[in-house]
C-alpha cells in the first residue's frame, strides 16, 4: 500500500469575483521512501495541492475527493485529529525561510516547541534533540547557533533550520514547497544534496513542489506535471524528460536555456497562463498549444495510462505531437 | 562585430557603504562594506555583457553605480568618452535618456496607481515635456505593439497583468526613449520558465532591431550564457573571471566559475561523476569581514598558503579571457 494516496482531489475557492477551481481531479500516489515532484507554473495549483494534504487551505477553499495517508482518510479531518499527523507524520518545508520562521523567537524556542508539544519532551531534552537535528542538517557549531534568532542566519542556513525543524519528529512524509527557489545556485545544489542524504538517513518520502525542471531531474523518481489545476502528464522522471508525451511538458523542457546551447532563439510557449476565474472550456492548455484542434477547445481530455507507468491527458496521439 | 565602438567603459569603480563606526574610549574608526571593490569592464555597441554571481556579490550595486543610483566612491564611468561620475545632476538626467533600466520584480517596479499607458508615457513626459499629446500616444501605441501588449490594455492597471506581461510593460517603459544601453537587473528571475523564454527572446529581438547594448545581470548561468556576448563573474565585489560567453563555458578557469557551472543541473545528461569535486561548500562570507588575500579562498577546493596572504590580480590568460586566481587551470569539464 502507498504511504500517500490522493484521489480526484479538487479545490475550489469562493471569491467575490466567482469560483476559482484551483485544483481539479488530481490523483497520485507515493510509496515509502519515494520522491515525487509536482511541477507547474504559478497558478497551476501545485501549492494548493500541498496545502490540502497539510490541511492548511485558506478558509474560503472547499475540497472534494480523497487524501489517504497510510490508509487513513485525512481530507476533511477535524483540526484536532489532524494535529496528530502534522509534524509527527507529515511535515512541510516552506519556500521562504525568512517569513516562515518567527523573527521574534530564538531558533531553540521554535524548535523545542515542536518536540514539547508533539512528543511531550522536557525543555532540556527538546533543545538537546534540536541541536542534534541542526547538526544533522550540517549547521556548524549547532550548540551555539540554536540560541540565535533567524535573522542571524544566512538564507541557505535558514533553509537548513527549516529542514531541521520539519524533521524533528521524524515524519514519514515531507512536503517541500519550492525549498530552493529563494537560494543561489551553489546553495541550491547543497540543499538538494542534503535533502537526498537525509532521505536515506531518515527513510522518509518527499513531495517536492517546484517550477525548476533542473532540480526535478536530479532528485525525483516520479514527476507530476500540473497546468491550470489539472494533471497534464505523470510518470517516471527519466522517461518523461527523455520523451515528454504532452505538448505542455515538451514546451516546458524546450524553453529552458541550456548551458551548451548557442545563442539561437529559445523555444517558447506562446501566450499566458489561464485566468482561473474563466478557465478555457476544453483542455486547459489548448489556448497555448500549437497542436490544438476543435476537440481540444471544446472537451477536456481524460488522463489515460500508457506504457504501464505513465499517463497523459491529451486528445492527440503521441505521434501527432512528436 | 570586432570593430564595434565601445559605448561604456567602466574603470576601477569602487562602491563602499559606510557602516556604524566602532571604537573604544572615543577612538572612532570608520568601517566600510566594500560592495564593489575596483571593477573595470567595457561594453561595445550591440553587445551584451552578462554579469553573474551569488546574492551579495555586488552585481546590482555595480549596475546602480553605473547610472548613479548609488554614488561610486572612486573610479570612472565613461559613457561615449564622457565621465558620468563628473556630471552635475541635470546633465546626468539628460544622459539617462540613453541609459535605461529593467528591474527584477516586474510588479513592484510599476506604480500601481498608474495605467499601463501612463507608465509607458512617463519617461516621455519627463524628458520631452513639449511633446504633443498625440505624438506621445502614437509612440506609446507603437511601443506596446512592439513588446507584444494589446492596444485595449492601455487603460488597465499593473495588478491586472501577469508577471510576464508586467515585465513587457517594464521593457516598453525602458525602450520608449530609444536608449542605447539597457541595464537588466535579473529581469527574468521572477518569471515562470515558459514566460522567461518569451521575455529573453523579446529582449534579444529588440536588441538586434535597435542595436542596443545590454548589461544583463542574473544568477542563472544558463540564461546569462544564452543571451550574452561576454560574461563577467563577480565574487564579493571583485571580478574573478571575464571572457567570451562560449569560451567561459568551454574553458572555465576560475574554480568559482567551475563551481557555478557544476551547480546548474543538466536536463539532457546525467550529472557528471566529478560534479561533487567541483562544487563549493558554505556560503558567501560576510562582506563586513572579507577574507584576506583571495576573496574566494574560504570556499576554494584548490586553496594554498599564497591565497591567504596575497590577492590574485585579474590577469589575461588568453586573448580576451581574464581571471583572478593564483592557480588558474584549464578545466577537464
Amino acid at each position: 500500500m502507498s504511504l500517500l494516496e490522493v484521489e480526484n482531489l479538487s479545490v475550489t475557492f469562493t471569491t467575490p469575483d466567482g469560483h476559482v477551481r484551483a485544483v481539479q481531479d488530481v490523483s497520485f500516489s507515493l510509496g515509502e521512501q519515494k520522491t515525487l515532484a509536482i511541477v507547474g507554473e504559478s497558478g497551476s495549483g501545485k501549492s494548493q495541492t500541498a496545502f490540502s494534504i497539510m490541511g492548511l487551505l485558506a478558509p474560503n477553499g472547499q475540497t472534494s475527493g480523497s487524501i489517504k495517508f497510510d490508509g487513513t482518510e485525512i481530507l476533511g479531518m477535524p483540526e484536532k485529529e489532524l494535529n496528530a499527523y502534522r509534524a509527527a507524520q507529515i511535515a512541510m518545508i516552506f519556500q521562504d525561510p525568512m517569513t516562515s520562521l518567527n523573527p521574534y523567537l530564538r531558533v531553540s524556542k521554535q524548535m523545542a516547541e515542536v518536540l514539547m508539544r508533539h512528543n511531550g519532551m522536557s525543555k532540556t531534552d527538546a533543545i538537546n534533540d534540536s541541536i542534534k537535528m541542526l547538526d544533522a542538517v550540517k549547521i556548524p557549531d549547532p550548540a551555539r547557533r540554536v540560541h540565535m534568532y533567524p535573522h542571524e542566519f544566512s538564507g541557505g542556513m535558514r533553509q537548513r533550520v527549516m529542514i531541521a525543524m520539519a524533521l524533528l519528529c521524524h515524519p514519514r512524509l515531507v512536503i517541500a514547497d519550492e525549498p530552493t527557489t529563494a537560494l543561489d545556485v551553489t546553495v541550491q545544489a547543497q540543499i538538494m544534496d542534503l535533502l537526498s542524504d537525509l532521505q536515506s538517513d531518515f527513510g522518509m518520502s518527499i513531495v517536492l513542489i517546484t517550477h525548476d525542471l533542473g532540480v526535478v531531474k536530479g532528485s525525483c523518481e516520479e514527476t507530476l506535471v500540473l497546468y491550470g489545476g489539472r494533471v497534464m502528464e505523470t510518470g517516471p522522471t527519466d522517461q518523461m524528460f527523455a520523451e515528454p508525451a504532452h505538448p505542455y511538458t515538451r514546451g516546458l523542457l524546450k524553453a529552458v536555456p541550456r548551458l551548451g546551447s548557442t545563442g539561437a532563439e529559445l523555444a517558447t510557449i506562446p501566450g499566458n497562463p489561464p485566468n482561473m476565474l474563466r478557465p478555457p472550456k476544453g483542455c486547459a492548455f489548448s489556448p497555448r498549444c500549437g497542436f490544438a484542434n476543435e476537440q481540444c477547445k471544446s472537451a477536456k481530455p481524460a488522463l489515460e495510462v500508457f506504457d504501464a507507468q505513465r499517463s497523459r491527458a491529451c486528445h492527440l496521439t503521441r505521434e501527432q505531437i512528436a | 562585430m570586432t570593430t564595434q565602438e565601445t559605448v561604456l567603459s567602466v574603470n576601477d569603480v569602487k562602491v563602499y557603504f559606510k557602516i556604524g563606526s566602532t571604537g573604544l574610549l572615543g577612538r572612532r574608526e570608520q568601517r566600510y562594506v566594500k560592495a564593489v571593490d575596483g571593477i573595470s569592464f567595457d561594453i561595445k555597441r550591440g553587445e551584451t555583457l552578462g554579469i553573474v554571481g551569488e546574492s551579495g556579490c555586488g552585481k546590482s550595486t555595480l549596475a546602480r553605480a553605473v547610472i548613479r543610483m548609488v554614488p561610486a566612491h572612486a573610479g570612472r564611468v565613461l559613457w561615449m568618452g564622457e565621465d558620468l561620475l563628473e556630471l552635475d545632476s541635470e546633465a546626468m538626467r539628460d544622459k539617462r535618456k540613453d541609459l535605461q533600466m529593467i528591474f527584477q520584480d516586474p510588479l513592484a517596479s510599476l506604480n500601481p496607481r498608474m495605467t499601463l499607458g501612463q507608465i509607458i508615457a512617463e519617461p516621455l513626459k519627463t524628458h520631452f515635456p513639449q511633446m504633443p499629446k498625440s505624438e506621445m500616444r502614437e509612440k506609446v501605441a507603437a511601443m506596446m505593439k512592439r513588446v507584444g501588449l494589446l492596444p485595449n490594455m492601455i487603460n488597465r492597471y499593473p495588478h491586472e497583468f501577469s508577471g510576464g506581461q508586467c515585465q513587457r510593460i517594464g521593457i516598453a517603459r525602458a525602450l520608449i526613449l530609444e536608449p542605447k544601453l539597457i541595464i537588466c537587473d535579473e529581469p527574468v528571475s521572477a518569471l515562470d520558465v515558459s514566460i522567461q523564454a518569451q521575455v529573453i527572446n523579446l529582449l534579444m529581438d529588440l536588441q538586434k532591431e535597435m542595436n542596443l547594448s545590454l548589461m544583463f545581470i542574473a544568477h542563472d548561468l544558463s540564461v546569462v550564457k544564452h543571451i550574452s556576448t561576454r560574461v563577467m563573474v563577480l565574487y564579493l565585489g571583485n571580478v574573478v573571471e571575464n571572457a567570451d560567453s562560449d569560451d567561459i563555458y568551454a574553458n572555465p578557469t576560475h574554480p568559482y566559475t567551475r563551481a557555478l557551472i557544476a551547480a546548474v543541473p543538466d536536463l539532457d545528461k546525467p550529472a557528471p561523476a566529478d560534479r561533487a569535486s567541483l562544487m563549493v561548500d558554505g556560503e558567501l562570507p560576510s562582506p563586513l569581514a572579507p577574507p584576506s588575500g583571495c576573496p574566494f579562498r574560504t570556499r576554494c577546493p584548490l586553496v594554498q598558503d599564497i591565497c591567504v596572504s596575497e590577492k590574485p590580480p585579474l590577469t589575461e590568460t588568453a586573448r580576451g579571457h581574464s581571471v583572478a586566481c593564483h592557480f588558474p587551470t584549464a578545466s577537464p569539464h
